[in-house]
């Protein structure tokens, strides 16, 4: 029978404020300040969760957060650490990993599966036939552990930090405590992150003169400055002390990410109580002497009746001491340091019955205690390039050596006195000022062309601190007995020995193949058992065997937490109001919110091609050159030439990279003697921008350019249908506007209702006449109006970016990145005439020679094709194959059907041989059927002299 | 993340930065071979030990610049200036043995 005890001095609970919760829908009470666990124990609650191989009925085993049997499910959360996450009013906790229930004794079932589910029982079963897969998964479902995802859950709230502490502590006990209160004395900002609610570490459960000592430290913590992070870990570090940390204590945040690059970090993440491993050891009632001390002190938790104790150290001596002050029966102590163990324990599935010792005498006991020694978590260290080693006196793994701003102190180093602990916690803290000093000299000197304000760089300063001593500890893994070593995995000592048995003879494979370490509790109850097992099982030693690497993250992290607030911007044009009010359909278009359209994209097309339309095109990037070398960089980056470019012109151009593949493309105007504006492709502009830079930067820092991206300085709107001229000339007095005075391809800068400084362009991207106005983004939507205002009476209509794929497909004009990819060269697009080779050099211009050259081969084709059934618009990507083969010769790169043709039309690349006008091609659609599509003469469908654009 | 050491905005983080890869320079395009320009463009010699790399400061100042870096050390320097024959110490956060299992994934 486990109860709540008389009120301990120690205990956190605040027996004031009894909390109403329910488990597995039945009704209990705890009280504020009880774990899930501790409130469910002391209503006498005992089976927690069901393992996840063999469906053994688990008790607590740690009573904390790595507590691998207590795993429940909280409302919508699962996978909620119930030993850990602190009892809140009206809680709805129920048991996950549960079938057939957690009652339900499955004893006879056990055997069964035992049987089969041995090491890479999974690897070697379910590997074949794979047709038999859906099914096995079927059934194994039911067998997984976890608990249940409610895809309705609400979204929490989560968020980032950016940090930039001096020193960061991982731990919160003595030694840690202590660092960091004497770094904060030193000056330095101090961020000190505990995984507990509480500081102190292991004073929380010792005595009054333990806790008294935790209370003082963390009021002269507080005294001095240390920001404290509780119900927080750091899970990871990296780089140059790049810190994660994962804050649960935030108010109004469910988890917090805190990126904090430390210039020290000191880790003091003290021990972790490592089980023993025999056979009964994970029945119901077996538990560490830490969770029986935590269970009474803090939580006023009797644990059981008769107990027995295996104790090899002071802890498990303090926890006979502690059972028996809470009126527990010790039946006996089993003193390891003497020689004696225990052999196994026995019982009912559900509740231990009886232990028998190495002597072969057998105890009646429903609790079984066991002190077997420690685990070093030294994840952090190990992330910090450190390689622990094994001291087979002290039981336990060792950090080596460290980089000059990483510190271990504690119980991590050694062992000692509180008193010892605490003075190697400020000396710790200590150094650890000492080399963030300088760090923080160094950081600051780094940017060369400052003055070093600070005098010449400190020297690192060398490590004399007292060490810890290291406590002779009895080497304490297995019994004669096999029992479980992953409590999480359900992996036994028995299926580590058939592992080595089978050949995996690296602990790394072992790991791998069993799973063992690979659980919730990440190797910090297992590994050091996982080693010795192994270690055992080939006749070497522990240091001969070696651990596995601890990796990221230190404790599991939310996905929320992760994924944390958007960062990415959402761009819009100064027009997004009215495109909202006006019906717009939105659509993304890389960090754009644009117009896909506004009700009916097919009416938008035959309105520009009969009246006029205008469409807000604000994200094309738009860079602003000057200077007298533009028509050389011009000429570096375009394939085609521009030292002749007139001002009042305007020319078409392709980029490429070095590889000769298509990078971008638009026209750029000359506005004046060295004034240029280049467009670039919405989705390239700030790639572009980048490329302009570099080649100005590092291969021509010589010439004399500058460029200022102006893409959202500018709104641009063009202006495209037969009644555009009219429309414009409406708006426009000191520009000419007539066929005669401003042709196709040119520019004039004028006033545009009433606003000056506008460029406008004459371009034809959708094939009519249509012009193209940049306007000063602050009066971008005065012009919009104005248009729309003026354009009435002209059958005027707003159209998106659906209708401009339309018609631009109806031209044939390709759109890079859509009908070419990241191997198109430049000759595929048919643009052959705008390859210059006789220019001395451009982007890409080798390889272009190369490709071109005529022993080459010769190159896929872009070309226009028709369905055979107009009305058959086959999805952009399908395969263009070798009649009745299964040979790829091609793909359709964009499909639409034609409001102005009433038919299908496609752009597609295809193999040289199926390039030519009027071949017949078969195109495999998305339902595996087969059309066949004509490839026709012209890119442009629709008006292929071009007499509508340039009238 | 690696502290990479903006000439112009001082210790930035790596994200803020572009990698532009290993520094080596563009072959003259109206002599150079197939084989020459091949090995511009794609062939890294991903030495372990110093390094000379190109990064680009494009949350920052928008300048590219030179380093050289020491990749099992990760370890920045200065590249020498044309003529001079030392490298000059940017960073000194040499750590032991690190480099290897700092990638996060699997446990
Ligand atoms: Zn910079």
């Amino acid at each position: 029978m486990i109860r709540r005890l008389e009120p301990q001095s120690g205990e956190v609970i605040d027996r004031e404020s009894p909390l109403k919760f329910t488990w597995n829908s039945k009704k209990y009470v705890g009280y504020a300040g009880d774990t899930i666990v501790s409130a469910l124990l002391a209503n006498n609650r005992q089976v927690f969760s069901r393992s996840m191989k063999y469906h053994r009925p688990r008790g607590v085993l740690t009573a904390d957060y790595w507590d691998p049997n207590t795993t429940v499910q909280v409302g919508t959360e699962p996978n909620v650490r119930g030993a850990h996450r602190l009892l809140e009013a009206d809680m709805k906790v129920s048991a996950q990993n549960a079938w057939p229930s957690l009652d339900f004794d499955i004893k006879a079932a056990n055997g069964l599966f035992g049987r089969f589910l041995t090491a890479g029982f999974y690897y070697k079963t379910f590997i074949k036939p794979q047709r038999l897969w859906p099914l096995y998964e079927k059934v194994l479902a039911r067998f997984a552990p976890g608990g249940v995802v409610d895809l309705n859950t609400p979204h929490g709230y989560h968020d980032k930090r950016y940090a930039h502490p001096d020193v960061v502590v991982a731990g919160g006990g003595p030694a840690g405590l202590a660092a960091a209160i004497s770094a904060a004395k030193a000056g330095m900002s101090v961020m000190l992150v505990e995984q507990n609610h509480r500081l102190g570490g292991h004073l929380r459960w010792g005595t009054d003169q333990d806790r008294e000592t935790a209370d003082d430290l963390e009021e002269s913590a507080r005294d001095a400055g240390v920001e404290i992070l509780t119900d927080s870990a750091v899970t990871g570090r990296y780089d140059d002390n790049w810190i994660a940390i994962s804050q649960r204590d935030h108010p109004g945040v469910v988890e917090r990410l805190i990126k904090a690059r430390a210039k020290t970090l000191v880790v003091a993440a003290g021990l972790v109580e490592r089980p023993y491993v025999f056979s009964g050891n994970d029945l119901p009632g077996v538990m560490l002497s830490g969770a029986v001390r935590r269970l009474i002190n803090m939580y006023a938790v009797r644990p059981g009746n008769r107990a027995v104790v295996l104790t090899a150290n002071a802890e498990g001596d303090a926890a006979v001491a502690d059972l028996e002050r809470a009126g527990v029966e010790v039946a006996r102590v089993v003193d390891a340091r003497a020689g004696e163990t225990i052999s196994k324990a026995a019982g009912s599935s559900k509740q231990l019955g009886s232990v028998t010792l190495a002597d072969g005498s057998t105890v009646k006991a429903d609790l079984l205690v066991t002190a077997a020694g420690w685990t070093a978590p030294t994840s952090l260290l190990n992330m910090s390039g450190d390689r622990p080693s094994y001291d087979p006196a002290a039981a336990r793994f060792f950090p080596t050596a460290l980089p000059d701003n990483v510190i271990a102190t504690g119980g991590l180093v050694g062992d000692g006195s509180l008193d010892e602990l605490i003075a190697h916690g400020i000396s710790s803290g200590e150094l650890a000022a000492q080399r963030a000093a300088a760090v923080k000299h160094r950081l600051r000197s780094t940017v060369t062309r400052a003055q070093n304000p600070q005098g010449p760089e400190p020297p690192v300063q060398p490590d004399r601190r007292i060490g810890l001593s290291r406590a002779p500890h009895p080497e304490l893994y297995r019994s004669d007995t096999h029992g479980m070593v992953d409590f999480s995995e359900d992996v036994s000592s028995k299926d580590l020995v058939s592992a080595a048995a089978e050949g995996f003879d690296s602990v790394e494979l072992v790991k791998r193949f069993t799973t063992a370490t690979m659980g919730p509790s990440q190797g910090k109850l297992e590994t050091v058992n996982t080693v010795a097992v192994l270690a055992e099982a080939r006749g070497e030693t522990i240091e001969e065997v070696g651990t596995t690497v601890w990796r990221p993250p230190y404790a599991p992290i939310s996905l929320g937490a992760l994924a944390g607030r958007v960062f990415e911007p959402v761009r819009v044009s100064s027009l997004h109001e009215w495109h909202t009010a006006h019906n717009m359909t939105p659509i993304l278009a890389g960090q754009w919110i644009r117009p896909e359209h506004y009700g009916d994209p097919g009416a938008e097309v035959t309105n520009v091609r009969t009246n006029v339309g205008i469409i807000d095109v604000t994200p094309l990037g738009k860079l602003d050159l000057r200077g007298p070398d533009v028509p050389k960089l011009l000429n570096l980056l375009y394939t085609n030439k521009w030292s002749k470019l007139p001002v009042g012109r305007v020319r078409y151009g392709m980029m490429c990279a070095e590889d000769g593949v298509v990078l971008d493309d638009g026209v750029t105007g000359r506005l004046g003697e060295d004034h240029y504006l280049m467009t670039t492709t919405s989705s390239g502009a700030g790639q572009i921008w980048q490329w302009v830079e570099m080649w100005l930067q590092t291969e021509h820092p010589d010439w004399q350019v500058h460029v200022t991206p102006v893409t959202t300085g500018l709104t641009s709107i063009n202006i495209a249908g037969p009644k555009s001229r009219e429309l414009l000339m409406r708006l426009v007095d000191d520009v000419d506007l007539s066929a005669e005075a401003f042709e196709y391809m040119n520019v004039r800068t004028g006033t545009i209702a009433g606003v000056p400084d506008c460029f406008m362009w004459r371009i034809g991207f959708t094939g009519e006449l249509s012009f193209e106005v940049h306007v000063p983004a602050g009066f971008g939507l005065h012009v919009w109006e104005q248009l729309i205002e003026k354009g009435a009476d002209l059958g005027i209509g707003p159209f998106g970016l659906e209708a401009q794929r339309i018609m631009r497909l109806e031209k044939g004009h390709f759109i890079v990145g859509q009908d070419t990819d990241g191997l198109t060269k430049a000759p595929t697009t048919g643009l052959r005439a705008l390859i210059k080779l006789d220019k001395d050099d451009f982007a890409g211009k080798p390889e272009l020679e190369w490709a071109l050259a005529p022993e080459a081969p010769e190159l896929p084709v872009l070309v226009a094709i028709t369905p055979t059934d107009p009305r058959l618009v086959p999805d952009e990507a399908c395969q263009i194959l070798r009649e009745g083969t299964t040979e790829i010769v091609g793909r359709i790169t964009s499909s639409r059907f034609s409001p102005s043709l009433q038919r299908s039309i496609c752009l597609g690349q295809v193999t040289p041989e199926f390039a030519a006008a009027g071949t017949t091609l078969t195109v495999r659609l998305c339902d595996g059927s087969d059309a066949t599509a004509k490839v026709m003469e012209h890119h442009a469908h629709f008006d292929p002299e071009g007499v509508r654009l340039r009238g | 993340m690696l502290l990479v050491p903006c000439p112009h905005c001082g210790p930035r983080n790596s994200a803020d930065m572009s990698y532009r890869g290993e520094a080596s320079s563009r072959p003259d395009p109206a002599s150079t071979t197939p084989a020459q320009w091949r090995d511009y463009l794609y062939m890294e010699h991903n030495p372990a030990g110093w390094l000379r790399e190109n990064w680009y400061c494009s949350s920052g100042c928008r300048r590219f610049f030179t380093v050289e870096r020491h990749t099992v050390t990760s370890e920045f320097r200065e590249p020498p200036l044309p003529g001079s024959k030392t490298a000059l110490p940017l960073s000194k956060t040499a750590e032991a043995g690190a480099g290897t299992d700092q990638q996060g994934g699997e446990k």
